[in-house]
């Protein structure tokens, strides 16, 4: 399959690959959370917290890349503590990419998330109670399963937007290949060369036959998540 | 089993002030919408929480201000089914089924999945999802997956509302099988009176956020100061009676009561078999001799013990026929030409045709 590919982009896709889906992975319980209090619940500074979390959107990415140097860098504050409790480091390392993704992609997937939440009745929940089940049940039984079509397209479109983040990622853990140079970063990286145009171009087309696979699969699998929910293929 | 529920409730402008015990095996809570019967039911379910006071259902406490206990809604094994149904819509029927009974304990379950499901014919129904069901059918599965969940008590929030009538006849059909079957204690929330005539033996009229009467449903049902409540066209008493013959020939049958007997047709119950009847105050007239050759069929004599002292053109009569109470209501006018009064004897005049296949219930 990668026959087609030198072993430097092999790598760069590999990576890009690797950190979006574990940024997707490990941002989804968050982003669930996220959106089940922005869909479900009331509480003072929700606004705030709501344009917190989308702050990613409209932000320069590479603000955003600075802040996380700042915050999670080995002298930062909660890099430091991090690096102390878990051994967990994220400066100039793939981790760290994943992290720029997840911050970066969250808007997208708490959003989605919250529109199936919020389409779910909030009276199943009721009916589960009446039934036994406690409101951590009814989350795993109801909530959950109903939600799945947002759930998936939100972690599908999280993942696309990983695959193509470049502000915060290149600020915040820098280019470095085989560590954290993913795709749009060595497309970056062949355009700043002479000749490597060629490359560029190369990677250029599997960033985008790559970011429509994703779409469609995202779409495909909505489709199915919806028929098992509604019980016609919309 | 004993339903006490003793309660406080302020949901924004509204206030809930509500107290009454249900002992029988079917409670109605009847009054007109917004009269907060659902609210009383989901305090029971334990979907809202009162400021104040106490339910108990026989010797498990439920809710208690003073002593602090309030055990939540999954916990309290309480039945309910919702005006809407609200199965889950992402499961099958069969899953929606058995979705209570696989959190209710072992050594509390009663209800057997083959028999509920026999009971409310819901064989041919089980492969299929929610959305695909007619509001009957939704009903019936909601009906037996809270009976799965073998709860204490069953909650039923005017699971008719959305039907059609020809459903409604349908549904209240197995809810009498589920009753006499199961012989759990139902609290059923309406304010169609023909449901509550038909289904229930305590009757809690709910008006403004309080109990405005609670009682066994025939002395409910013959009070006149309680008919503004029930409705002045729906008002009447009911008469527990007995099947004492069926003449296939004119299809009338003879109930026996303690007020003598009673030809109705539509009495679709065997001989012998206990029956409610609901007689309209407006379909009785009174006469202060037994007229002769007349179409009416039922001429009950008795006495009048009560004259309603409402304003307008019409009035209530409150007649005892040896211990059962029948309403008239008749003009002022009338009232006064015939110069009646209580203490005077009368015959109450009955047509078979008014006591219609809506006004009986089985007992």
């Amino acid at each position: 399959m990668f026959d087609a590919l030198t072993p430097a982009e092999t790598d760069a896709l590999l990576l890009s690959l690797k950190i979006a889906a574990v940024s997707v992975l490990a941002s989804l319980p968050f982003g669930f959370a996220l959106a089940w209090l922005f869909a479900r619940t009331r509480f003072p500074g929700k606004s705030l917290l709501d344009a917190i979390v989308h702050l990613p959107l409209v932000l320069p990415p590479v603000v955003i890349g600075y802040a996380l140097l700042l915050g999670f860098g080995r002298r930062g504050p909660l890099g430091q503590w991090l690096e102390e409790t878990f051994g967990l480091v994220f400066a100039f390392r793939w981790t760290g990419a994943a992290l720029a993704c997840a911050i970066m992609s969250l808007p997208l997937m708490v959003r989605a998330i919250r529109q199936s939440l919020e389409a779910i009745d909030p009276r199943l929940d009721s009916a589960a109670s009446t039934l036994g089940a406690s409101r951590l049940w009814a989350l795993a039984t109801v909530t959950l399963p109903l939600s799945l079509p947002g759930i998936v397209t939100g972690s599908l479109l999280a993942f696309a937007r990983s695959l193509g983040e470049f502000g915060a990622t290149i600020t915040f853990v820098s280019n470095i290949p085989g560590e954290t140079q993913t795709l749009p970063l060595a497309i970056y990286s062949f355009t700043q060369v002479p000749g490597g145009d060629a490359q560029a171009l190369r990677l250029c087309i599997l960033s985008v036959l790559l970011s429509l696979a994703a779409l469609l699969v995202s779409e495909f699998l909505v489709r199915r998540a919806n028929r098992n929910v509604v019980g016609h293929a919309a | 089993m004993r339903l006490e529920v003793d309660v406080d409730k302020r949901l924004g402008a509204f206030r809930l002030r509500s107290a009454f015990t249900a002992d029988g095996a079917t409670t109605a809570l009847f009054g007109r919408s917004g009269s907060g019967k659902s609210t009383l039911l989901n305090l029971v379910a334990g979907l809202l929480t009162p400021e104040r006071g106490r339910i108990a259902i026989g010797e498990t406490v439920l809710f208690d201000s003073q002593r602090g206990v309030n055990i939540p809604a999954h916990r309290r094994r309480i039945g309910y089914v919702f005006q809407e149904g609200r199965l889950l819509p992402h499961l099958s029927v069969r899953q929606n089924l058995v979705y209570g009974r696989f959190f209710t304990p072992a050594k509390d379950r009663y209800a057997d999945f083959d028999q509920v499901v026999a009971l409310l014919d819901l064989p041919q129904l089980l492969a299929r999802r929610p959305h695909s069901l007619s509001g009957g059918e939704k009903q019936r599965v909601a009906i037996g997956r809270a009976l799965l969940a073998s709860p204490r008590i069953l909650l039923m929030d005017e699971p008719l509302a959305s039907l059609d009538a020809g459903r409604r006849g349908e549904i209240l059909y197995y809810i009498e099988r589920m009753r006499d079957e199961f012989k759990i204690p139902v609290v059923y929330v309406s304010h169609s009176i023909e449901e509550v005539v038909r289904l229930a033996d305590t009757l809690v009229l709910v008006s403004d956020g309080t109990v405005a009467a609670a009682g066994p449903l025939r002395e409910i049902m013959g009070r006149i100061e309680l008919r503004r409540m029930i409705g002045r066209y729906e008002g009447g008493a009911v008469i527990e009676a007995r099947v004492l013959g069926q003449d296939l020939a004119t299809g009338l049958a003879r109930l026996g009561f303690s007020g003598g007997e009673l030809l109705a047709p539509d009495v679709d119950a065997l001989v012998g078999e206990p029956v409610r009847i609901r007689v309209r105050a407006r379909d009785v007239s009174i006469a202060l001799e037994r007229p002769a050759r007349i179409s009416i069929l039922n001429c009950i004599r008795g006495r009048i013990i009560e004259m309603g002292n409402e304003s307008g053109a019409s009035v209530d009569v409150r007649l005892d026929m040896n211990g059962t109470i029948l309403i008239a209501r008749i003009t002022r006018h009338s009232a006064t030409s015939l110069g009646l009064a209580p203490g005077l004897e009368a015959w109450a005049l009955v047509k078979a045709i008014s006591i219609d296949r809506h006004s009986v219930g089985f007992a």
